[in-house]
């Protein structure tokens, strides 16, 4: 299987390249950081604690993924690497999906082990759910990143587009909150701005409904509620792969 | 990770030299200018829930924490004689209600406005507080109960309003409803009635919190306890007298 190969030396590359020491950094810094600000805390310190690690470090699983994926690929594609590889007998979209596939096993990875550093602080059931939803929300930036990767073939519009993509979904439920508030404009205008707000929301995913800390401070969702948010992740992670994979096939390399 | 390095002896002495003067006048502007807490000067008007929750970027949980460790540093030095008095108490309960709107299921705000806010020496302030928590217990009763219950010892106690009291005591009563609502609690107009001093109000009031399990955070018993301490040590000192 070539495109196991390929994931194979996708997950090498990341573990040569200090990824399993980023992610103890990230995991110590997060401790740190939530054992200091709970120190001055007055109540729910256990809360605060789980609260600002649990942020902290799905911060740094995505940073570190996109980051990750943007500068090998665009490593390869410099070093000529991606001619090489497609001049092998091997098609596009095991390549495509080889790599992708161990980007994602380095997001499967980072989730486990920042899930297992939340476990002193939330129920064990909570814990599963937040890094099964971690997991999936990371393989999506993978897919992501990969995807502005290949596209634009520079280092930091590739993690810039990552990076406001992330951001714009994680927002964009409060964004269309704010533009449909009882303040909101009622003139022309106002309807234009609002409507165009719900079309854009309508190509994002909802990733602020994914992956959310109150699964760890107020008990896990039920189980229709978390199939539903983390079935709509993995559907557009599917979308960014369907779209990575006719930009490559269009590509002329 | 690893890279081959040329020798400490190759880097030329005038970039040594920039590099330490730099880091030495970075640390000396640092020390001369230090970062102090916010002062009630500087204290902000409350955001709008709605940008609070763009910033929080889809953690509301953590932001609303994190909103009210900077709250508590506005003004809560404590070296100060009388802590809170130059505090706007408007904008300071704008900024817990929005907190609180950001996510409804802390009890960092109320916790806040009962126990600490609240207990401002300066009546006006105090009912500011006071008020806040009254309309925050509406929206939640059977969770919220116990922040008023606290802030209904205080009117009777600090400000010595009974009507204030009873009024509190009588919403509790009427709305906290729940199972796990403790007797006392649900015949609360009774237990404001009663001949009871502060400390001994705050002792069967805090007790039975601690009991029930319904304060399991350490940070928050300690509080407690430290509280009790000091009424203990106040109600003594009065003895004394």
């Amino acid at each position: 299987m070539p495109a196991v190969i390929l994931a194979r030396s996708i997950l090498l590359e990341a573990r040569r390249g200090g990824l399993p020491w980023l992610a103890a950094a990230s995991i110590v810094a997060g401790v740190a950081l939530a054992a200091f600000l709970s120190q001055v805390a007055v109540t729910e310190s256990l809360a605060l604690q789980a609260a600002i690690l649990a942020a902290l470090l799905r911060a740094c699983a995505v940073f570190l993924i996109a980051a990750q994926v943007a500068s090998s690929t665009l490593r390869e594609i410099n070093d000529k690497g991606l001619e090489l590889m497609l001049s092998l007998p091997l098609s596009r979209a095991s390549q495509y999906l080889g790599r992708l596939t161990g980007f994602a096993g380095c997001g499967v990875a980072l989730a486990l082990v920042f899930s297992l550093a939340l476990l002193p602080w939330a129920p064990p059931g909570a814990v599963a759910l937040w890094g099964l939803s971690l997991a999936c929300e990371v393989a999506l930036v993978a897919a992501a990143a990969l995807f502005f990767a290949m596209t634009l073939a520079q280092l930091v519009p590739a993690i810039a587009a990552t990076a406001g993509l992330y951001l714009l979904a994680r927002s964009m439920s409060a964004i269309q909150a704010m533009a449909s508030g009882p303040l909101a404009d009622s003139t022309l205008t106002g309807r234009i701005a609002r409507f165009s707000v719900d079309a854009i929301a309508l190509l994002l995913p909802r990733l602020d409904g994914v992956t959310r800390t109150e699964w760890l401070l107020y008990g896990a969702p039920s189980a229709a509620a978390w199939g539903a948010a983390v079935g709509a992740l993995v559907l557009y992670a599917l979308l960014l792969v369907a779209a990575g994979l006719f930009d490559f096939h269009r590509r002329d390399l | 990770m690893t890279r081959v390095q040329r020798p400490l002896s190759a880097v030329p002495p005038w970039v040594w030299g920039a590099l330490l003067a730099l880091l030495a006048a970075q640390i000396g502007w640092r020390s001369a200018y230090p970062q102090g807490s916010p002062d009630a000067a500087d204290f902000p008007p409350p955001p709008r829930t709605g940008l609070l929750r763009i910033a929080s970027l889809g953690e509301p949980e953590m932001a609303a924490r994190v909103a009210m460790l900077y709250l508590q540093s506005v003004d809560f030095s404590g070296d100060r004689a009388i802590p809170y008095q130059n505090l706007d108490y408007l904008r300071l309960v704008g900024w817990l209600a929005a907190i609180l709107e950001l996510d409804p299921r802390s009890d960092y705000p109320l916790f806040s406005a009962a126990r600490v806010y609240a207990e401002v020496p300066d009546p006006a302030r105090a009912r500011i507080a006071y008020d806040f928590v009254y309309r925050a217990f509406l929206d939640d009763p059977n969770r919220r109960w116990p922040w008023l219950a606290h802030v209904a010892l205080l009117a009777k106690h600090r400000l010595g309003d009974l009507g204030l009291a009873r009024r509190y005591a009588a919403a509790i009563q009427r709305q906290a409803t729940a199972a796990d609502v403790p007797l006392w609690a649900r015949q609360m107009e009774i237990f404001i009635l009663e001949d009871l001093n502060e400390l001994q109000a705050a002792k069967v009031m805090i007790g039975g919190l601690l009991a029930s399990g319904t304060i399991h955070d350490p940070a928050e018993a300690r509080f407690l306890a430290q509280r009790l301490e000091e009424l203990e040590k106040r109600g003594s000192a009065k003895n004394v007298k």
